[in-house]
């Protein structure tokens, strides 16, 4: 593309660099400050963890040697600055650390784990995004102008309704319905494609009920706009106007408010797995902090953090691609 | 000091007349019920641990594990103890910590929020930057981050909910300052001497208080829920206390024997959580503002009036007769397009003028059945090209509107779609009626596009409208127009954003584009000049009618409705005497839900008499192709005398 031969509009870019190159630089600067930060914050965390972790860790009648040697080998007789500088380097070798209570490195764990969550949150995505986004435009469609209150009324009532409980809950509720009093699904575990149904129906219930609300609200917002008035003026029919021309817009309004909502659901697996013994990450965090394996803590709360950062990523990114103004503009 | 002071008491809401509003809230259906709710909760909270306190901690070996029963009204848990008392008393102890944390957290986000405005400014930023990255986490991780530092238990977890919703207030708190620092009296006050710390606590965190206490009571709740999430998990209240969040963790395990020990606890998590909701609702509704629109009852009753339009030949293109749009509104329906009737011929440039409000833009739209719905268009007649518009249905005018109709809007930095390339938003009009392939329609928008004398047209289709200038837009969108073969061309405003040098070139790219097609114009503005320089014939309107109906060559020589008059002699030329007041037209037009019975402009004309006032005037032919609606219209030519009408109208 010759884009820059031409000075093309106002407000295109740094003059001589394409705004997409200007945008991932700056997004993936903010990607790695943020991962700094957040590797930063995980090693700071065991060391404001009061006490002795490893005589926490160990229990009180364990013999002090035992305890002194567990130190000597985790270098928590280094200095602090030392130790980062260790953390950091194993981290870039994906040595993050030994679990205090299996001895098994903790990689190894996030390896196992790992995969349970995903299966559990990807799902739960797509849910979300094939519920939300068409029932939020039909309400949006169907209430606009303020017709069919009772519509209205029923939309806003369900949604806020399902919006305001917690996924845990939810949880609880389908099992008892589902699977105690019907027995359709399994109460717990992962096996085989029944176990699925709940898990991820818990999971994308709530977010669903939100972001359908937030979908229906810019889709209202948006057909008002002018540029509406001329995709009508163009005489497309009205699913097109709708479609092409109102959601992509609609979508970048809702994904940047959604945004938080999507990295909300990294952390509702936790509670998600925990009702369903669901063998991934999210039964791992809770089992170690409540063993005080802060090794195995660490690792897992890191992984939480990159998965945060990496949605708030992706979500810029499906902006930029909805609509390219978002590349241009400064935050 | 004392200016400042009363600048802040300016800036306050007025606390008079408070009681009403909060009774009037609680009135409202949410109202009542958040009241009702936060009652209960609160009333819980106090009483139910000194009443039922020892009857939810009986162990009664002989009831173990118990469904609902008489004796039992939810059953019993794994040691025979009563869920539903327990469930109950466990109220004090769920709200008590959610509101502890929701202080701590919210206390915490206060001086996050606000300490960038005192420290120094490397400080600041750090503080303002951590916010932002922590913002990005979602509260139960924070949450379990800060439970790993203080520990499992009660304490621990209170600290970790707390601080795990301090960055979402320390956000809220900076900007809500950031938006009151703006503010004069801050300024004032700062300019006065008043230093830093005594600026944030007199004058900044007053004026916060209200959407704070809002979101805090909002935030209570996320935190009632955040805590049951951690005692569910084992994170939270530990044995032997209870909370909701720990009965229903040791009730899932007997969820097969009793599914009410685990929803017992689910339900009242929910209902104390909605309270909490509601409750922040209806604060924000009583504190801000909120418009409910109130509801509209019967349809319009379309005011008759008969009125001789146009002659209507084999040559008319658009026939209006009796067009009238209605919306609905909050005192019921307005009429802002009161009959309005005209027609226009084939390949013929007609121009609406008339000020804001007066009806010309929605007129352009009813004709163009671009008004939607809660409005309403009713015609006597309303034919396009033979067929007409308002009984034939939406699928089958597409084809005909959609190449035959063309529209340029008023203003083009949001009439084009931001999210679609230039070239993909012209072809879709091909695409769609003309049954070309995409790359065809894109070949032709290319074309067009350099039809309206757009440089380098093949790449400028390619870009997006905010690489275009707002005279390229409106160019563009004339090209979008071309796509098809257009009879007429609906321009409502189209030079009114753009800067003058670049108002004629579109006039111009408009009047080749008419001679190019024979397509005929409809061009609104309020700009009489600009209609006067290329239309072949002028509607003048005012307060949703046509007051005067008239040949491009009258208007100079002959206008004869006072307003017309009035119209002309307000606009500026060179050789306008520059010595002379300003000529501008007495009073405004009046709104469209209070139109007067007479003659609407009556109030602001110099001729008005009782006639006027009593009975609206109908428009009646006083010339070869000029009509006008007036009682009393004037009779000579020439302009002095409307100078003199306006200079008289001035002083009246």
């Amino acid at each position: 593309m010759t884009t820059l031969a031409v000075a093309p509009g106002p407000r295109a870019g740094v003059r001589g660099t394409s705004p997409w190159l200007s945008f991932a630089r700056r997004r993936l600067t903010r990607f790695l400050v943020s991962l700094w930060a957040l590797v930063t914050t995980a090693f700071l965390m065991i060391q404001l963890v009061p006490g002795d972790p490893v005589r926490a860790s160990l229990g009180l009648t364990a013999p002090v040697e035992l305890v002194e040697a567990r130190r000597e080998a985790l270098g928590l007789n280094d200095p602090v600055w030392v130790r980062y500088g260790h953390y950091l380097g194993g981290l870039f070798t994906g040595d993050f650390g030994t679990s205090m209570g299996s001895g098994q490195p903790v990689s190894q764990v996030i390896g196992d784990r790992l995969p349970a969550t995903l299966e559990l949150a990807l799902p739960a995505f797509a849910v979300v995004a094939v519920l939300s986004v068409p029932l939020g435009v039909l309400f949006a469609v169907l209430t606009r102008g303020g017709r069919r209150r009772g519509a209205e009324l029923a939309f806003t009532s369900v949604s806020v309704f399902l919006a305001a409980v917690p996924e845990f809950l939810v949880a609880v509720g389908l099992v008892a319905l589902l699977s105690v009093r019907l027995g359709w699904f399994p109460v717990a575990g992962s096996d085989g494609a029944s176990a699925f149904v709940l898990p991820v129906a818990a999971l994308a219930i709530g977010p669903a009920a939100v972001l359908a609300r937030i979908v229906r609200v810019e889709m209202l917002s948006v057909l008002g706009d002018d540029f509406i008035r001329t995709a009508r003026a163009k005489r497309l029919p009205r699913r097109l106007v709708y479609v092409r021309h109102a959601l992509p817009n609609a979508l970048t309004a809702a994904l940047t408010i959604g945004g938080l909502l999507l990295t909300s659901m990294v952390a509702g697996t936790v509670l998600v797995e925990n009702v369903f013994a669901w063998p991934g990450l999210g039964s791992t965090i809770v089992q170690s902090i409540l063993q005080k394996d802060y090794p195995l803590v660490q690792g897992v709360v890191l992984m939480y953090g990159v998965g945060v950062l990496l949605v708030n990523l992706l979500v810029d990114v499906v902006l930029a691609l909805l609509d390219p103004r978002s590349t241009i503009r400064e935050n | 000091m004392t200016a400042t002071t009363a600048a802040t008491a300016a800036a306050v809401p007025e606390k008079t007349g408070r009681g009403s509003p909060w009774l009037a809230a609680v009135r409202t259906p949410v109202g009542a019920c958040s009241a009702v709710l936060l009652a209960a909760v609160v009333l819980l909270a106090v009483l139910a641990p000194l009443v039922w306190g020892d009857r939810a901690a009986t162990v009664d070996t002989n009831a173990i594990g118990q469904g609902p029963s008489g004796a039992h009204l939810l059953g019993t848990d794994s040691l025979g103890r009563d869920i539903f008392y327990r469930t109950l008393v466990a109220t004090r102890l769920s709200v008590g910590l959610a509101v502890v944390s929701t202080v701590i957290g919210v206390t915490a986000g206060l001086v996050l929020g606000t300490l960038p405005s005192v420290l120094p400014r490397p400080a600041g930023r750090l503080v303002t930057a951590a916010v932002n990255i922590a913002v990005a986490f979602p509260g139960l991780l924070l949450a379990l981050f800060f439970a790993v530092i203080f520990g499992v238990g009660t304490r621990g977890a209170t600290l970790a909910i707390a601080f795990a919703l301090a960055p979402g207030f320390a956000r809220l708190a900076q900007t809500l300052a950031a938006g009151v620092v703006g503010r004069d009296f801050v300024s004032a006050a700062r300019i006065a001497g008043v230093g830093r710390f005594r600026l944030l606590v007199r004058h900044v965190l007053p004026n916060i208080g209200e959407p704070l206490v809002v979101n805090a009571t909002i935030g209570a709740g996320a935190a009632l829920l955040a805590f049951s999430g951690l005692s569910f998990l084992g994170i939270g209240v530990q044995a032997p206390d209870y909370d909701w969040g720990r009965l229903l963790r040791e009730g899932l395990d007997g969820i097969y024997v009793n599914p009410a020990v685990a929803l017992a606890p689910g339900v009242a998590v929910v209902l104390a959580g909605l309270a909490f909701n509601l409750v922040g609702e209806t604060v924000a509704a009583v504190v801000g503002v909120r418009t409910r629109s109130a509801k509209v009852r019967d349809r319009p009753v379309p005011p008759v009036r008969t009125a001789a339009a146009g002659e209507t030949g084999d040559e008319s293109l658009l026939v209006v007769e009796n067009l009238q749009v209605a919306f609905p509104g909050p005192a019921g329906w307005t009429t802002p397009v009161r009959g309005v009737s005209f027609t226009v011929r084939v390949g013929e440039a007609i121009g609406v003028v008339g000020e804001s409000g007066s009806g010309k833009s929605l007129t352009g739209l009813a004709v163009s059945r671009l008004i939607e719905a809660p409005g309403v268009v009713t015609a006597d007649r309303l034919d396009f090209a033979g067929t007409p518009l308002l009984t034939t249905s939406e699928r089958e005018l597409r084809p005909l509107l959609g190449t035959s109709l063309a529209m340029v809007f008023q203003d083009p930095m949001t009439s084009f779609n931001p999210t679609r390339r230039i070239g993909r938003q012209l072809a879709e009009v091909s695409e769609q009626h003309q049954g070309l392939s995409r790359s065809r329609a894109l070949a032709r928008a290319v074309d067009r596009l350099r039809a309206v004398r757009i440089p380098a047209a093949e790449r400028r289709a390619r870009q997006y409208p905010h690489e275009f200038s707002g005279g390229m837009r409106q160019r563009a969108m004339i090209g979008m127009g071309l796509m098809g073969q257009p009879r007429l061309i609906v321009a409502d405003e189209p030079t009114t954003a753009l800067d003058v040098t670049v108002q004629r070139q579109l006039l111009r790219l408009l009047a080749r584009t008419r001679d190019a097609e024979n397509a005929a114009i409809l061009l609104i503005s309020h700009d009489i000049t600009v209609v006067a320089q290329n239309c072949d014939r002028v509607l003048v309107m005012y307060a949703g009618r046509i007051v005067e109906d008239l040949p491009t060559a009258d208007l100079t020589s002959a206008p004869r409705h006072p307003y017309t008059r009035a119209l002309l002699a307000a606009t500026l030329e060179l050789d306008t005497d520059r010595d002379a007041p300003l000529a501008v037209i007495p009073g405004r037009p009046p709104e469209p839900s209070e139109v007067p019975v007479g003659c609407a402009f009556a109030a602001r004309c110099p001729r008005a008499a009782d006639r006027c006032l009593a009975e609206d005037p109908v428009p009646a032919l006083v010339g070869p192709g000029h009509r006008v609606a007036c009682w009393h219209p004037y009779e000579d030519t020439g302009r002095e005398s409307g100078r003199e009408a306006v200079a008289s109208g001035g002083a009246e």
